[in-house]
Parts: C-alpha cells; sequence; structure tokens
C-alpha cells in the first residue's frame, strides 16, 4: 500500500505530464494548420505539372528515344525504397506505420529474388529500419534542421535519388510517406517515382488539344523529369509534414485524456488511504480510551 | 475572339497569381514570347528571367528561375521552379543562384554542360539588369 506521500508526489507528476501533452497537443494543432495550408499550396502545382507530363508522356512514351526516367532500365532487379518519417517522436503509430508499410514491401521484394536498398528521410525511419536492414541502408538525409519543408529541400533528395539513379544503383525507385486525411486518418502510401508513372485523368480532354513543344518533345521531357521527381518528393514530404501533426494531435489529445484519467483514479485511492487513516487514529484513541 | 485569358503562375510553394490577363510575356528557353487569347498550343520551357502579365490595363513583373509554361488558347499557365515578384528580388537572391549554377556548370559532364552554362549566363543577365 503506497503512503499518502507516495500518492501525493505520483499525482502530482501525473499532473505536470498532463500540462506537457496538453501543451504539445496544443503546439501540434498550431502547427498542422500551418502544415495544411502548405500542402494545400502546393497542391495546383503538382497537378497541372501532373496533367502536362501525362500528356507529354504518352506522346513520347512508347518510343525508343524515351528517357531512362520515364521508361526504367529494362531491369527491375534493385529496388531503392524511399522511406520518409519525422524527425520527432511522440506522434503515435504515425512513424510505424510507415515503416511496417516499407518492411512488408521490402519482404515481398527479398523473396522474390529482388535487391533492396534503402534511402531514409528522417531519422525516427532510419532507426527502425537500422534493426533488420543496417546493410541495406544506402543513405540518409536529415531534416532535423529545417523548420518549414521548402522546395529546396525536396530538391536536395531528389538529386540524391537521381544522381544514385544516373550511377547504375539501382532500378526503380519507390517513395513511402503517409497521405493526409484528416486528424485521426493519415493513410500510408508508396508511389513510385523513378521509372516515372503518369495517370492521365483526362483523356478526352487531353486528346483533343495537340501542344506545339519548344525546344521539341524529348528535350522538354528530359528537362522535366528530374523536376517531376522532386515535385513528388516535396508533395510527400509536405503531405507527412500535415499527417504527422495530425498524429501528434491525436496522440496528445489521448495521452491528457488518459492522465486526466490517472489523476482522477489516483485521487480517490489517496482520498481513501487518507480516510482510512483517519480512521485508524480514532480507533487507536477510541480503544486506548476505552482500556483506561 | 475574348480579350482576356485565365492566367496562372503558380510555384510548388505558392500560387501566385490567378486571374484573367490580356497578355503574358514569357521569358521562354529559346526566346522570349508573348501568349496573348487564342494562342496557339504550345508548351515551352523557361530560362531565369523576368515575367510580364499585363491584366485591367496595369502590369505586374515577377522573376522566374525556370520551369516551364503551358499555354492554350483560353489558359495559359506558367509552372515556376522559383518565383517572385521583381519588387521582392534582391542582389543577393540572385548572387547566390548564381553561385549555385555555376558550381553547377563546373560539375556538369558531356552534354549536360552547355545547358549548365545556358543557365548561368541567363542569371548573371538578370542580375545585370537589376
Amino acid at each position: 500500500m503506497p503512503s499518502l506521500k507516495d500518492l501525493k508526489t505520483r499525482i502530482d507528476s501525473v499532473k505536470s505530464t498532463r500540462k506537457i501533452t496538453q501543451a504539445m497537443q496544443m503546439v501540434a494543432a498550431a502547427k498542422l494548420r500551418r502544415a495544411e495550408e502548405a500542402a494545400g499550396a502546393a497542391r495546383p502545382y503538382a497537378e497541372r505539372f501532373n496533367a502536362v507530363m501525362a500528356e507529354l508522356a504518352s506522346s513520347v512514351g512508347d518510343s525508343d528515344s524515351a528517357p531512362k526516367l520515364l521508361s526504367g532500365t529494362g531491369s527491375d532487379q534493385v529496388h531503392l525504397l524511399v522511406v520518409m518519417t519525422a524527425e520527432r517522436g511522440l506522434c503515435g503509430g504515425f512513424n510505424s506505420s510507415i515503416v511496417k508499410l516499407a518492411r512488408a514491401k521490402a519482404e515481398e521484394l527479398t523473396a522474390a529474388g529482388k535487391t533492396v536498398k534503402f534511402l531514409t528521410v528522417g531519422k525516427k525511419g532510419r532507426e527502425q529500419l537500422k534493426r533488420d536492414y543496417e546493410d541495406a541502408i544506402v543513405g540518409h538525409v536529415d531534416l532535423t534542421e529545417v523548420k518549414r519543408i521548402g522546395y529546396a529541400d525536396a530538391q536536395g533528395v531528389a538529386e540524391d535519388v537521381l544522381s544514385r539513379f544516373d550511377a547504375g544503383d539501382f532500378d526503380v525507385a519507390t517513395v513511402f510517406y503517409s497521405i493526409f486525411e484528416s486528424v485521426i486518418s493519415q493513410v500510408p502510401t508508396a508511389t513510385q517515382i523513378i521509372p516515372a508513372k503518369f495517370e492521365s485523368a483526362d483523356d478526352a480532354e487531353g486528346a483533343s488539344t495537340v501542344y506545339d513543344y519548344e525546344p521539341d518533345e524529348n528535350e522538354i521531357l528530359a528537362d522535366l523529369l528530374p523536376r517531376g521527381v522532386a515535385t513528388q518528393i516535396f508533395s510527400g514530404l509536405l503531405e507527412n509534414g500535415a499527417s504527422e501533426q495530425g498524429a501528434r494531435m491525436s496522440a496528445m489529445d489521448n495521452a491528457t485524456r488518459n492522465a486526466g484519467e490517472m489523476i482522477d483514479k489516483l485521487t480517490i485511492q489517496f482520498n481513501r488511504t487518507r480516510q482510512a487513516v483517519i480512521t485508524n487514529e480514532l480507533i487507536e484513541i477510541i480503544s486506548g480510551a476505552e482500556a483506561l | 475572339m475574348a480579350d482576356t485569358m485565365q492566367f496562372d503562375l503558380v510555384s510548388p510553394e505558392r500560387s501566385l497569381v490567378s486571374a484573367q490577363a490580356t497578355a503574358v510575356r514569357i521569358p521562354g528557353a529559346d526566346g522570349d514570347m508573348t501568349a496573348m487569347p487564342d494562342h496557339a498550343p504550345v508548351v515551352t520551357t523557361l530560362r531565369p528571367g523576368i515575367l510580364t502579365v499585363e491584366m485591367d490595363g496595369s502590369e505586374q513583373e515577377f522573376a522566374v528561375m525556370g520551369g516551364f509554361a503551358q499555354v492554350s488558347g483560353s489558359a495559359t499557365t506558367v509552372l515556376a521552379e522559383e518565383a517572385l515578384p521583381k519588387a521582392e528580388l534582391t542582389g543577393e537572391f540572385l548572387d547566390e543562384r548564381v553561385a549555385k549554377a555555376e558550381a553547377a556548370r563546373d560539375a556538369a559532364e558531356g552534354s549536360a554542360v552547355d545547358a549548365a552554362a545556358k543557365r548561368v549566363a541567363d542569371l548573371q543577365a538578370l542580375r545585370e539588369a537589376l
């Protein structure tokens, strides 16, 4: 049976924990709004970019002269998995669910006899993958110092990926990140970036306009494909940023609620113990008086 | 013929302009061009330069650092890698870009050298014009 003093200390410590989680929740809520805005602001660019690329790709796609970034290297032996996670923890299952998806993919590929390499973006994913795939991690991008994700950061990651591709390090690249749906729902997703795939959403409209290209299609495509990689990584990073804050917000909300419940329970226990001590003292006094 | 067309200028980080415009002067990679309503559909890449938008009788200028433009009869969309209003353009900003482009040129090999050198020249021209 814990003493009154022990209980008091525990209640105080849980109370201060609750204060911290509450503050974290509020910070996450404020950051979430900004992250959502950033993700929203980037969406038109990505959408239009993909629309133009889809048109270009369909007009050049099948010819032999198509760049490698579009047509692939002709093999799919070596896979690069770009795992994008957060730099910080305390955000529920956010990091683990991305890593879990990447791990499942890696196991599937290994079982099919392919070689798997990892490029990690964000400290948390690296820590989790290190346990099983230490030798497979070929690189890591540290964004700890980055306060606000900019396009330049995405370009840095893209350059890293592209230089490895040019060096022939891998044939297929897939990025893993979490799409932000709502505060309570973030969906871990895998998107293949090399060779590039573009979904032509509105075929009917695309076919009706025939564009002139200046310089010619192949040159534009060669210029745009690396940018497409950067754009996709950028939108992945932004979605991830919003997802992370959303996940942290709901995790901290839960933690705050749990702390509240714990305080209630401990307070009841504290009161009971105090009452027991008082009753005990009374019994002692009364039985002492009776003995006289 | 319509007098105006939809004009959008978007960068990866934000959307800068979305309005009706009468004419847009685009710094294309192969030379400047002016897109007006009912222009023939064309897609062009951009070089670093100044993009001018005419709307409601006034002109707005933006500095773009590459990207591409999609022109069709009823709309012009410019997807710029980096874009900012010309008033916000500073010497330091450009110096930084020039230094980066020069480093890229020095590191480039083969056919990429010409493209990198062109980017340096375009950026320097922009810097001098400022």
